[in-house]
């Protein structure tokens, strides 16, 4: 079980590092072992920022996340190595995971230096080629390869099954799949399905909704660094009740549907973020809360499994 | 018939030999159509959009011809397309993100830019603020550096500029795959808007998302590893493809509403041939289920119903 507590990302921005860049606030979510949350926003929203903080490779600002009950912030030296054997990532470009001059199993080397140091050459060779088929690949036709002679799925698989040679317990797929062509992203997407039976948790990164609906049973929608809505699957997308959810599932096109005429925000707006709902700016019906300009709504259970962060909500509820 | 292409081949140079990204394509495209250009990776998507507008080398024209509105394109020959650039026949690239000048104000390279055509900014001014308004930006972003912009913003500011002087035909290449959600569906709805109002004749939109083309294309075109696989109206495809790879691309695609544990959807397996030496015949028969000794044999690109032209053996034969 791994758990995200009040965390939030405040990154430094401008020439000397002045300006303040909210990127996540307050995010509060649990991933239990063995199912798959979806991490659902738009460009700039901090889903990445959420993955890379879980990984340790940018630092937590404020809050705690913890692994099994271990606060992961202040993991150091050896703890950190075993934090890593259990909790890995898999990003976006598969291209870019790889040295383009070295062969490709060149990744799996690594992780051997790292953690299986003392293991004998045909315990390890067994160890990868039993990685490789379990991600669906016939290691005679890809091992001893260059980048460019696999596919990008070819290559993505590769980086899971890197990171099933460890005792793989978490896995943050930051948008796996969007760089692969139509034909072969179902696989890797059918692939992390299967693992998930095998009781690996995955925190899946994507924009895309009906990704996200395919592999997983609860999805968590951000907009700027703060979680609007947040529940079973089914139950967001098919009763969203936050208007940003609402906008996001009108406007994703999709191939069962046609887009009505929504009249969508264009011009951008700068507000300033420090106080009030993250989603003021933008929002149809903020005439109808309060005080939704002030004060920050926190997430409030409608129904079981259904949270939502929307002050109009909030006050729908008192009255 | 706005646009109309015939046998078009076009194969790009490299040290290894030729690689024939783009084999024998015909088709044409009716006045105010919006067709959409579908494929994976390297199917020749690209090769085909650039080739209608810069057929530069490494890429070698071999054979076929491409007229619009009537009049033969010398797509041959980079000079003598010069004429046909920008007035008749217009891209809004794929990386319209950096398509602008950064050390120019956006204002300032457009008078150039129309300046290398002849054209004085002055006369074309107010036209140019009511296509401003057309894509909801204001009229000071003139006086601003690109940079100024986000990318939505550059996006609309580069479909005003490639649609200004009114070109028959528009290629958007990947226009909004790199845009959020909600900017999208906006700039998707413009580009039917400008379609609309006649501004542009006809469109075509390379992309590899389906999803897309559903909600704004007239008709979509699947091809395949160099080769035209498919074209018909934009139900047909989605709801009745008939080519075998068609069909196996849209099962592949995950709805809203489908879920692993109830449908396990399914790929294709295998992967598509290197296009430096293809294999004869239909370059889809490694992967398909359907194949048989016919397929070794590169199938015609056949009509089956009106405006429905499908390149597949098993589909000729049933209708035999």
């Amino acid at each position: 079980m791994l758990s995200l507590d009040r965390v939030s990302k405040t990154y430094r921005v401008g020439t000397f590092g002045g300006k303040l860049l909210p990127a996540v606030s307050d995010v509060t979510l649990g991933i239990p072992d063995g199912e798959v949350v979806s991490l659902i926003g738009e460009s700039g929203s901090g889903k990445s920022t959420i993955g890379k903080m879980i990984l340790r490779l940018i630092s937590i600002t404020d809050g705690t996340i913890t692994f099994d009950g271990t606060d992961v912030g202040a993991l150091k030296n050896r703890a950190l190595r075993d934090y890593y054997r259990s909790v890995q990532g898999v990003f976006q470009d598969p291209f870019s995971s790889y040295n383009p001059i070295f062969k490709a199993d060149r990744v799996f080397d690594v992780v051997r230096d790292h953690f299986y140091r003392g293991l004998r050459d045909r315990d390890w060779e067994q160890k990868v080629d039993d990685a490789l088929e379990s991600v669906g690949l016939n290691p005679d036709h890809v091992l001893n390869k260059y980048p460019h002679q696999l596919s990008g799925g070819q290559l993505q698989r590769f980086l899971i099954a890197r990171a099933l040679l460890l005792d793989l317990r978490f896995l943050v797929a930051d948008e796996i799949i969007s760089m692969l062509d139509a034909s072969t992203r179902i696989d890797v997407l059918n692939l992390l399905a299967d693992l998930k039976e095998r009781g690996l948790s995955v925190l899946f990164i994507t924009h895309d909704l009906s990704l996200g609906y395919y592999i997983s049973e609860k999805a968590a929608i951000l907009y700027r660094g703060c979680v609007v809505e947040y529940g079973k699957t089914e139950k967001i997308y098919t009763r969203p009740i936050h208007p940003y959810t609402k906008m996001l599932m009108e406007s994703v096109p999709r191939l069962d549907k046609k887009w009505e005429d929504v009249e969508i925000e264009l011009r951008a707006q700068q507000d300033d973020l420090s106080s009030g709902c993250v989603y003021y700016a933008r929002c149809t019906r903020k005439e109808k809360g309060a005080d939704c300009r002030t004060v920050r709504p926190g997430l409030i259970e409608v129904e079981p499994d259904h949270q939502v962060a929307c002050g109009c909500i909030a006050g729908e509820e008192r009255t | 018939m706005s646009l109309q292409v015939d046998g078009l081949t076009v194969y790009y140079q490299t040290l290894q030999g030729d690689v024939r990204a783009l084999e024998n394509a015909t088709f044409s495209m009716a006045d105010g159509e919006i067709m959409g250009l579908a494929g994976e990776s390297g199917c020749g998507k690209s090769t085909l959009s650039n080739s209608l507008i810069l057929l530069a080398p490494p890429m070698k024209h071999v054979c076929g011809r491409v007229l619009l509105d009537g009049n033969e394109l010398p797509i041959g020959r980079v000079e003598a397309m010069n004429r046909y650039r920008f007035k008749e026949i217009s891209v809004v690239p794929q990386y319209a993100m950096n398509a602008m000048n950064p050390t120019r104000k956006i204002g300032k390279m457009i008078e150039e830019l129309l300046r290398a055509r002849g054209i004085e900014i002055r006369k074309i001014l107010p036209e140019l603020k009511r296509r401003l308004d057309l894509v909801e930006l204001k009229h000071n972003v003139l006086k601003m550096y690109p940079i100024e912009l986000s990318g939505g913003m550059k996006q609309r500011m580069v479909m005003v500029l490639s649609t200004l002087l009114d070109p028959s035909l528009l290629l958007a290449d990947e226009i909004t795959s790199a845009l959020d959600v909600s900017t999208q569906k906006a700039v998707a709805g413009m580009l039917v808007g400008f379609r609309d109002q006649g501004i542009v004749k006809s469109v075509i939109v390379i992309t590899h998302d389906m999803s897309i083309l559903y909600q704004i294309a007239d008709s979509i075109l699947i091809m395949y590893a160099g080769q035209l696989a498919e074209k018909a109206d934009t139900e047909t495809i989605i709801h009745t493809p008939r080519h075998p790879y068609t069909k196996m691309l849209i099962t592949s695609l995950p709805k809203v509403g489908v879920k692993h544990d109830e449908r396990r959807l399914a790929g294709i397996p295998g992967k598509p041939p290197l296009l430096l030496d293809p294999p004869e015949g239909c370059r889809f028969r490694e992967r398909c289920p359907h194949a048989h000794e016919r397929c070794l044999q590169v199938p015609p690109f056949v009509e089956i119903a009106p405006g429905h032209h499908v390149a597949c053996w098993k589909v000729g034969d049933k209708d035999a």
